[in-house]
């Protein structure tokens, strides 16, 4: 895509990084050309924590059939417990 | 033949002075030699933009790839700072023309420069190279491969990235070489056709070449996309118009 286009989303949570635990307090969301996976496009997550720095990030990059049953299995999970909006 | 190459990360003043780092790859043989600025793609400063400045080296002809992340994230990792940039909206167009012209003149400037110097560009880089291609002069070759947006309606631009970069088209200052994948979808075949009007319109010097069986990012090596009959032609190509524009390489 090469597009700077990208979903913000405020979080209140933890991650688990390289360092382990950390308070995560954003999240991106964006379609585009993954870093890692084999994919030409990938529904890219990253939970970040600015304050920490640019290495406080757990990164996620899915094809977009992962992405949707991902999302699915959330809002899923979520009624279950009884906690959907 | 002396083809002694040295490598090895640099710093230089960027956009409004700032310090930065880059990646330079130049052969120690006499001068002339010509040089060329290498932009990375939206992925960042990472193993694959070092490995194309390493190909011009040993090609003969003095690289350098500015991290042009660096301000955000110094001493993280590519993917990190790709994402750090990526949060905050981009890399600002101003402050990129900027970088790539500081990189342009540190290799003017090496011992042993012909004072020729190109610049490339892959994926967003292939459309920065555009845009600096159009707000500089002090390039003499552009070359940018599969740049997405070069072509961007008004949705698509923001405060970072104002400006569709073929609407300067008619300020492009030197002779430029379009590398394509024929399925590509960002730059489209229509979007191709829309360079080719506007800098034929604007009289410019330029080739642009398209790649059947190819699609975006078709030579980077270590991707799915990677096509290495075309990529085989393409580099082939990049050297052709590199000599032709910037004279002969050092060996």
């Amino acid at each position: 895509m090469c597009t700077y286009i990208t979903e913000h989303v405020a979080l209140a949570g933890t991650a688990k990084g390289a360092d382990g635990w950390f308070p995560v307090s954003t999240a991106s969301v964006y379609l585009d050309h993954p870093f890692s996976a084999p994919l030409e496009h990938a529904l890219c997550l990253d939970f970040l924590n600015p304050d920490r720095g640019p290495s406080a990030r757990v990164a996620v990059e899915l094809d977009e059939g992962s992405a949707r049953a991902l999302a699915t299995a959330i809002l899923s999970a979520l009624g279950r417990a009884g906690t959907a909006e | 033949m002396y083809d002694t190459v040295l490598e090895e990360t640099v710093g230089l003043a960027g956009d409004g002075g700032d310090w930065i780092e880059g990646y330079l790859a130049r052969p120690l043989a006499p001068a002339p030699v010509p040089g060329m600025v290498v932009i990375h793609h939206m992925p960042g400063y990472d193993f694959d933009a070092k490995q194309i400045t390493r190909f011009f080296a040993v090609h003969g002809i003095s690289a350098l790839c500015p991290n042009l992340y660096y301000r955000e994230a110094p001493g993280a990792s590519p993917d990190d700072a790709a994402a750090t940039v990526r949060a905050e909206g981009g890399e600002p167009d101003d402050r990129c023309v900027g970088d790539v012209v500081a990189a342009a003149r540190y290799l003017r400037h090496l011992p042993n420069a012909s004072g020729k110097i190109g610049m490339i560009g892959f994926c967003s880089g292939g459309r920065q190279a555009y845009l600096v291609g159009c707000r500089s002069q002090e390039l003499d070759a552009v070359i940018s491969c599969y740049g997405g947006r070069i072509v961007a309606a008004p949705n698509e631009l923001s405060e970072r990235q104002p400006v569709a970069p073929l609407a300067l088209t008619s300020e492009l200052s030197a002779p430029l070489l379009g590398i394509f994948g024929a399925e590509d979808a960002n730059p489209s075949p229509e979007h191709r056709a829309l360079i080719d009007e506007e800098l034929k319109r604007h009289g410019k010097v330029y080739e642009l070449e398209s790649f059947d069986g190819a699609g975006h990012g078709f030579l980077q090596h270590d991707r799915p996309s990677y096509r290495p009959e075309q990529a085989v032609r393409a580099w082939q190509l990049i050297l052709d118009f590199s000599v032709r524009h910037l004279g002969a390489p050092a060996f």
